[in-house]
């Protein structure tokens, strides 16, 4: 048998919840409306690494096709770094950089283990494709795509 | 046009006329009800709801119906097909004849019954038969349970449904629903009566199978319940039957206890679909608000709680409408 005091205390509780749904009907939505708007991420947020340009010589960026990214990382993302020494410069430059995202768990060593800071995450989060094999890009033509 | 009033009668043209109008108001509330649904379930999580078709996602219910009007109907081999096809018909008669005998202004009534809310009654007994007939009919576990269930939780609140109304009944001393509108032009019976109103309101929610009470269709359980075989618009009638419901219970709670079309200023009809329609929203309400309760919990609820508070009520109602 239920006393009343009970009752009243579980009526009130359902009241209590009752309101707090009211206060979330009447609070501005939080939805974002995706594709015409997109969040702007923190800092911190991973997406798929990405080469920094050479604050220097706008047209390359700081990889300098030392192959310590390729050797470190542990799922073998980085499928491919080509180079090639240009007239006049000390550095190699970086011409091809083919990173396979599907294997990639965004553990940061590449971006550690690179000895001239020339790898960072971007906050891409918009990869949309069809077949794995879209998920394997260049990221010196993402570089040439964002200059 | 006046040879056919003539040949068939006033009376007849006005039930023709009005039973069209009902199956419009039917079909229009379905669709409003669905809207309405999916925006307060929306704006309640914080999220906005349907809002691509149309402005404010208006036309979403609409793209809605035509999809589902659209879909292949499709019947099951190992159905017991007399039972089966007759449910989602059976469902929507109860609906259909409610309708009939509400009156939603002073003079917009298709038929005004001297037994208005026995005809209600009488009728949505039909409705725990046709659960029956879709979950026996259907040939499958998990229907057939929720039929079951279905049956015991309507058997179980159809009871305060009726005694928490009887008191009102006894003040006007008529059946009729217009009757009992009239006898609330100066005092609204939710004052004199506002814990049979609350009890008519949780048993009415329960009779529509809405959540807290959805145990009849409980989704992580039994799939959809009682309609989990059907399609298409078999399946739309069940719907079209359980938003039709919701309106008319909270119709009947506006009637009984709010007053009906009784209001200032506004025009009657106005002032009807502000009542039930808020009394719907409530409904929506506890559905985003309230977990579904357990079975035993429910019959519980309504054999020892709220059938002895509502009998105690009619009783000492009954005692000063005697004494006074
Ligand atoms: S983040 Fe980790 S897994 Fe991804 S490419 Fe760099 S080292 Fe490989
Ligand atoms: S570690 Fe840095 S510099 Fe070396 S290849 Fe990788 S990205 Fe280029």
């Amino acid at each position: 048998m239920m006393l009343p005091a009970e009752i009243i205390k579980g009526a009130a509780s359902l009241i209590m919840g009752m309101g707090v749904t009211l206060k979330a009907f009447f609070m501005p939505v939080v939805t974002t409306q995706y594709p015409r708007e997109t969040l702007e991420l923190p800092e911190r947020f991973r997406g798929h690494i990405k080469l920094i340009g050479d604050p220097d010589v706008p047209d390359r960026t700081k990889c300098i096709v030392c192959m310590a990214c390729i050797r470190a990382c542990p799922s073998g993302t980085i499928k491919k770094i080509e180079g090639e020494k240009k007239e006049g410069e000390k550095k190699k430059t970086c011409t091809e950089y083919m990173l396979d995202f599907t294997t990639c768990s965004q553990c940061g060593i590449c971006v550690e283990v690179c000895p001239v800071d020339a790898l960072d995450f971007s906050h891409d989060y918009n990869i949309a494709v069809h077949t794995r094999a879209e998920c394997t890009f260049d990221l010196v033509k993402e570089y040439e795509k964002r200059k | 046009m006046n040879w056919i009033i003539d040949l068939v009668g006033k009376d007849l043209m006005w039930l023709v006329a009005g039973l069209v109008g009902v199956i419009a108001m039917i079909v229009i509330n379905t669709v409003i009800l669905t809207w309405v649904e999916r925006k307060v379930s929306g704006h309640m999580q914080r999220r906005i709801g349907p809002k691509e078709v149309g402005p404010y996602g208006l036309i979403q219910a609409i793209a809605d119906s035509l999809k589902l009007l659209g879909k292949d109907i499709i019947t099951p081999g190992h159905v017991e097909r007399p039972l089966y096809f007759l449910a989602p018909i059976v469902i929507i008669i109860p609906v259909l004849v409610s309708f009939v005998v509400i009156p939603f202004s002073s003079f917009l009534q298709v038929k005004d019954i001297d037994v208005g809310i026995l005809v209600i009654f009488a009728f949505s007994s039909l409705t725990v038969l046709s659960l029956l007939l879709a979950g026996w009919g259907s040939n499958n576990k998990y229907s057939l349970i929720g039929a079951m269930r279905s049956v015991a939780q309507n058997i179980a609140y159809e009871i305060p449904l009726l005694l928490t109304l009887l008191p009102v009944i006894l003040m006007c001393n008529s059946l009729s629903l217009r009757d009992i509108v009239e006898a609330q032009k100066d005092v609204w019976f939710v004052l004199y009566h506002p814990i049979p109103f609350l009890i008519y309101f949780i048993a009415g929610v329960a009779e529509t199978n809405r959540t807290p009470f959805d145990l009849a269709e409980a989704e992580s359980e039994l799939v959809a319940g009682f309609h989990t075989e059907y399609s298409g618009m078999r399946f739309a009638l069940f719907f079209m039957a359980e938003y039709t419901n919701i309106f008319i219970v909270s119709a009947i709670a506006a009637i009984f206890f709010l007053g009906g079309y009784q209001g200032p200023i506004l025009p009657g009809i106005v002032w009807f679909f502000i009542k039930t329609y808020f009394l719907v929203f409530v409904i929506v309400w506890f559905r985003w608000t309230f977990p579904r309760v357990r079975f035993d919990q429910l019959l519980n609820f309504s054999w020892k709680i709220l059938i002895p508070v509502s009998f105690l009520w009619l009783l000492i109602c009954g005692g000063l409408l005697k004494i006074l």
